[in-house]
């Protein structure tokens, strides 16, 4: 079985209408959206939800006020000022650490685990895709990457699919961790802008820090393709395959305004230029 | 929540505003940064998008300071430690354990709460740092400029961003280029500002995660408004939402090619349109009479 992950390191570059296409131009695969504190791949495929489950995350300490002695161990040991001088805790100040509960004298700290959010296993027209929903302001999101992750396998194992698609988070952190550790490979979807090449530079330095054999794409490359021919000579340097550059077409709008992938929506040169990269993608997991 | 509130005062000046998303790519760092330069007065600038922090690309700051920000993590005297387990039981984190007669720690997963080592009977365990990347400082003309930048393969990005905000100067106006999302980096981002500015496209995935960003921003109490970028490029759903959840719109701002070439080599948009340098302090003056 190959999973690729689709990341991009700077937002906005085009992620998901890419992945969108790839749902209608793959076959036999499992797509799960790991973008999951910002999810927007379900905007496109209308996902329709057979199974649900909540999603159990880190714990929060509590503090019981009547049993509370007010001697302050708590309020010295906690490292995130995250207890009120009245005791009370901010919930999105406390890491779930339990110092707080271990030390107190009189165990008047209660610390129940949160329920962060939910996640699906759905079916949509292009075939099985797992999501998720963190709830807002939550934690956690990393965990819940890997859940959406394993899901999938599971998936793709039970009805005997060979790929797996997943649209990533942006940026370099927590969640982006998550989502490709032990992929078989990633795909950067990038653009010609100064932002998205030292974006590049960073993701693609985390991708080669994790081993992973990556590809790129540079979207809307005929907004600027002097700086287009500077990403590819970056991707060129960092050993990462460019496989395509995407023109800039307002019709991707359009698609996404009519719930479409682009693929679907028109024959122009936006979806040749992404039935091309396709083609290589697949290619490079056959060889992965 | 109160204390948000209280942060704000007219008399001194102290205005904190955080330029948030939800969806990557609306126009974040272009608001920041052409925001911080069209206002009058002492202004600085906060990048706390620390995982792919942009706005030196159009500040082109001079930096006159460099620090390596680390976070503290157990390191263990094994000549002291009798192996009791008392560090691993009371890590939630996974990132200490005891097998044996060995001490197995994981940097990377702790979470620097220090309950090991308060916890260790012996004192066998003390701090160490993890680096989670480096924090730079400098100018840009009169606007100073703070950023941090996450270390390629750290996870934890929330106590870089804290490191970041801590340098917010209460005598000036802080404007704060926020990371995308809703998850906890753009909540400690977002924490204790005085007022949010939501940068959002008239998409479908605009408006979906701009719902998200507005419900994170009203958990934590900030009053808010919205810029809507290239506001002709989709449909107007999004002016719709704004409407019904009596939302300001503070800009709008069309799609331009003028502005998105200058864009993609990192030139300011108030150097290629100079009368948006006028719009951005109106937009100020108007954000200071809704608070």
């Amino acid at each position: 079985m190959k999973e690729l992950t689709i990341i991009s390191g700077k937002g906005g570059t085009g992620k998901t209408s890419v992945v969108a296409s790839f749902a209608a131009l793959a076959q036999n695969k499992v797509l799960a959206d790991a973008d999951v504190d910002a999810a927007d791949l379900h905007l496109i495929l209308a996902p329709e939800i057979k199974h649900e489950e909540d999603f159990k995350g880190g714990r929060t300490a509590q503090i019981d006020l009547d049993a509370c002695t007010e001697c302050e161990e708590c309020l010295d040991r906690c490292q995130f000022k995250a207890i009120s001088p009245t005791f009370v805790v901010d919930k999105i100040d406390c890491e779930g650490c339990g110092v707080c509960v271990h030390f107190c004298p009189v165990q008047a700290i209660d610390f129940p685990q949160n329920i962060c959010g939910k996640w699906y296993i759905s079916e949509t027209r292009f075939g099985p895709m797992v999501h998720a929903k963190l709830g807002i302001a939550e934690e956690n999101s990393g965990l819940l990457v890997s859940l959406v992750r394993n899901q999938a396998k599971v998936l793709a194992e039970d009805r005997g699919l060979d790929t797996i698609i997943v649209d990533g988070p942006p940026g370099i952190g927590c969640p982006v961790i998550a989502s490709i550790t032990g992929t078989s490979a990633i795909l950067i979807v990038t653009e010609p802008t100064l932002s998205g090449l030292h974006d590049l530079e960073r993701v693609g330095g985390l991708a080669a820090h994790f081993k992973i054999p990556t590809l790129a794409c540079i979207n809307k490359f005929d907004l600027n393709e002097e700086m287009s021919d500077q990403i590819a000579r970056c991707c060129a340097r960092n050993h990462i395959a460019l496989v395509g550059r995407i023109p800039y077409d307002t019709s991707v709008t359009h698609a996404m305004v009519a719930g479409k992938s682009i693929v679907e929506f028109s024959d122009g040169s936006v979806s040749d230029a992404i039935n091309k990269i396709w083609e290589k993608v697949e290619n490079c997991l056959t060889q992965v | 929540m109160p204390q948000v509130r209280d942060c704000y005062d007219a008399r001194i000046g102290r205005m904190v505003i955080c330029i948030a998303s939800g969806k990557g790519g609306t126009g974040k760092t272009t608001i920041a940064t052409n925001l911080a330069m069209s206002l009058n007065g002492k202004v600085q600038l906060l990048d706390c998008d620390v995982e792919e922090p942009n706005a030196h690309l159009f500040l082109k700051p001079e930096l006159n300071h460099t620090e390596r920000i680390t976070t503290p993590v157990p390191e263990v005297d094994l000549e002291k430690c009798d192996f009791c387990g008392q560090c691993g039981e009371i890590c939630q984190f996974s990132a200490i354990t005891v097998i044996g007669k060995k001490v197995l720690t994981f940097p990377e997963l702790c979470h620097s709460c220090k309950g090991c080592m308060m916890v260790c009977p012996r004192e066998a365990i003390s701090e160490k740092g993890r680096e989670l990347g480096v924090l730079e400082k400098g100018w840009s003309g009169r606007v100073e400029f703070i950023h941090g930048l996450l270390r390629v393969g750290e996870a934890m990005s929330p106590p870089l961003i804290n490191q970041v905000k801590a340098h917010i100067d209460p005598e000036k106006i802080a404007i704060i280029d926020a990371p995308p999302g809703t998850s906890c980096p753009v909540i400690v981002t977002l924490k204790g500002s005085d007022f949010a500015i939501l940068v959002t496209e008239p998409t479908p995935f605009g408006l979906n995660d701009l719902k998200l960003a507005v419900g994170a921003v009203r958990i934590l109490g900030i009053p808010l408004g919205i810029i809507i970028n290239r506001c002709d490029v989709g449909d107007d759903r999004v002016a719709t939402y704004a409407r019904e959840e009596n939302i300001p719109i503070l800009m709008e701002i069309p799609n331009d090619r003028k502005i998105a070439e200058a864009y993609s080599r990192g030139i300011m948009m108030v150097d290629v349109v100079p009368e948006m340098k006028d719009r951005f302090q109106a937009m100020y003056d108007k954000i200071r009479e809704l608070l």
